[in-house]
């Protein structure tokens, strides 16, 4: 049977940014699959041609904004790194806690996107509604419902008192039941499962051979998290990575639905634990010097910051690879065989950050 | 991190990173750094239970790298990338978009990412210029 060329994107109704994919299909399946990328690019690591090293803070939050408070804190460590400086114990508390909300609006952000792309628009809407929540005590105890913008080189620039980590858990306390509501209605469902279980099936061989981070890697049976590197206060927390078996889009969902309660977890842990004492300490010398790698387990993935410095105010390469830059080759794999009507469903399902892959 | 980097050249390139895969390690990243005007170091980034092994392999612009691709199919991006921004071309890979990832036709020529000048990149030549226009920030001349 003849094979037909069908171009989805870079505008599409189920592509909340512009990404191309070519694909080939036979009939109604896909044989083959080419991703574009370009449309947005905007030369952010070059930036760091022109700014001080300390201003490079703002702008790697804004490669992204789901996950900036990441990037940041991702930047920080790699400075304080190569200048051979550590954050007090309260700010590597602080920098978990936010990073943490950080992680629970983007997974709850993605399920309700995830409902939308299989037509379920009023769970779409619960998950919007208990965000609202998660952006709501970033509001209150940053400035900001997004970019938070707490980090600094040296640790953070903002404080929680008591009053307001009380009232964050017992936020977190309604938001886990509002959370916990809805699991059922996600993951028992009939008709969400006929759409998603057994499409898009990534090995754990695959899964590691294309290079996966994040959930779409643990969704194939890979334990494997960057925060298990222990940086900020996590080597002091109790946390196992959140791992599903079966690799295909359903699994994927599960992973990400169970990490926005394994994050409420890693937040009252950190709240309890949370130290006195200083939020940062003042950077003084030399600007850095040298190489250094930073790796931080964003929503999506490990995040990878390449710092090279000269010793001097402005930095010689900032290098980031973004998770969803890693991911999208595993659309490769996953596409082929599956029919046309499935490309939705499977390619939001590896949670796909434009923003953050056209840096 | 010099300490985990195996520095090679273009004919062990391909073969030390199957070795690394059959060791089980995850391609992660590929970073282009120009170190001067003739010169880019290309420092492909791995990952084995979150110990990272770094291969390097220094450039001279104008020459062809072989792709990493028929070990790593993941680094197809980041080698198109590189074409693009770097204007170093790569030999063997997977899915080639030929210098059009990112940049367009009338782009052809120019490296944005190199603030050196790049001599006899294949994408200079296929325009008829090799020299890219951006200066140094520090004031040194391209």
């Amino acid at each position: 049977m003849k094979s037909t060329v069908i171009p989805i994107g870079p505008q599409h109704p189920v592509l909340p940014e512009p990404v191309h994919l070519k694909l080939t299909v036979v009939d109604e399946v896909i044989t083959d699959v080419v991703p574009s990328l370009g449309f947005v690019h905007r030369g952010l690591e070059m930036l760091v041609d022109s700014r001080d090293y300390h201003q490079v803070v703002q702008i790697v939050e804004r490669v992204c904004g789901i996950c900036s408070m990441m990037h940041a804190m991702c930047y920080c460590q790699g400075i304080e790194e190569m200048m051979g400086i550590e954050a007090p114990p309260r700010a590597k508390y602080l920098r978990v806690i936010w990073s943490e909300l950080h992680r629970m609006h983007s997974h709850l952000l993605w399920l309700g996107l995830f409902a939308d792309s299989f037509g379920f628009e009023s769970l779409f809407m619960q998950f919007w509604r208990i965000r609202e929540k998660v952006l709501d005590i970033h509001e209150a105890t940053t400035g900001n419902r997004v970019i938070v913008s707490v980090n600094k080189i040296g640790g953070v620039g903002k404080d929680l008192d008591d009053d307001q980590i009380e009232w964050i858990l017992s936020e977190l306390k309604n938001i886990k039941r509002e959370v916990r509501r809805l699991g059922p209605t996600l993951l028992d469902d009939y008709t969400v499962k006929k759409r998603t279980v057994g499409r898009g099936v990534l090995t754990s061989q695959q899964a590691i051979d294309l290079g996966t981070v994040g959930p779409t890697l643990r969704a194939s049976g890979v334990a494997r998290d960057m925060r298990q590197l222990g940086y900020a206060a996590l080597g002091e927390l109790d946390f196992e990575p959140v791992i599903e078996e079966a690799g295909d889009s359903w699994a994927r969902c599960k992973v990400r639905f169970k990490e926005v309660l394994a994050s409420i977890d890693m937040i009252r842990q950190a709240a309890g634990k949370i130290p006195a004492g200083d939020i940062a300490v003042r950077v003084k010398g030399a600007p850095p010097e040298g190489e250094a790698i930073s790796r931080v387990e964003q929503p999506r993935g490990e995040v990878f910051y390449y710092i090279k410095s000269k010793g001097q105010k402005k930095l010689e390469r900032l290098r980031i690879r973004t998770p969803t830059f890693a991911n999208l080759p595993a659309l490769l794999s996953i596409l082929p065989g599956l029919y046309l009507s499935d490309v939705p469903v499977v390619v939001l399902s590896i949670d796909p950050c434009i923003s953050c892959t056209e840096r | 991190m010099k300490a985990q980097s195996l520095f090679v050249n273009m004919d062990q390139l391909l073969g030390e990173a199957a070795k690394l895969q059959v060791e089980g390690y995850r391609y992660v990243a590929l970073t282009a750094v120009e170190i001067d005007g003739q010169t880019v170091e290309l420092i492909y980034h791995f990952d084995l239970n979150l110990g990272m092994r770094h291969l390097r392999l220094s450039v001279q612009k104008g020459t062809r790298v072989p792709s990493i691709t028929p070990v790593y199919l993941a680094a197809f991006l980041a080698e198109n990338e590189i074409q693009d921004l770097f204007g170093v071309v790569f030999s063997g890979l997977a899915v080639d978009f030929k210098g059009t990832l990112y940049t367009e036709n009338e782009m052809r020529g120019r490296v944005p990412f190199c603030r050196y000048t790049v001599v006899g990149s294949e994408k200079g030549e296929a325009a008829g210029q090799g020299d890219n226009s951006r200066e140094d920030s520090s004031g040194e001349a391209s």
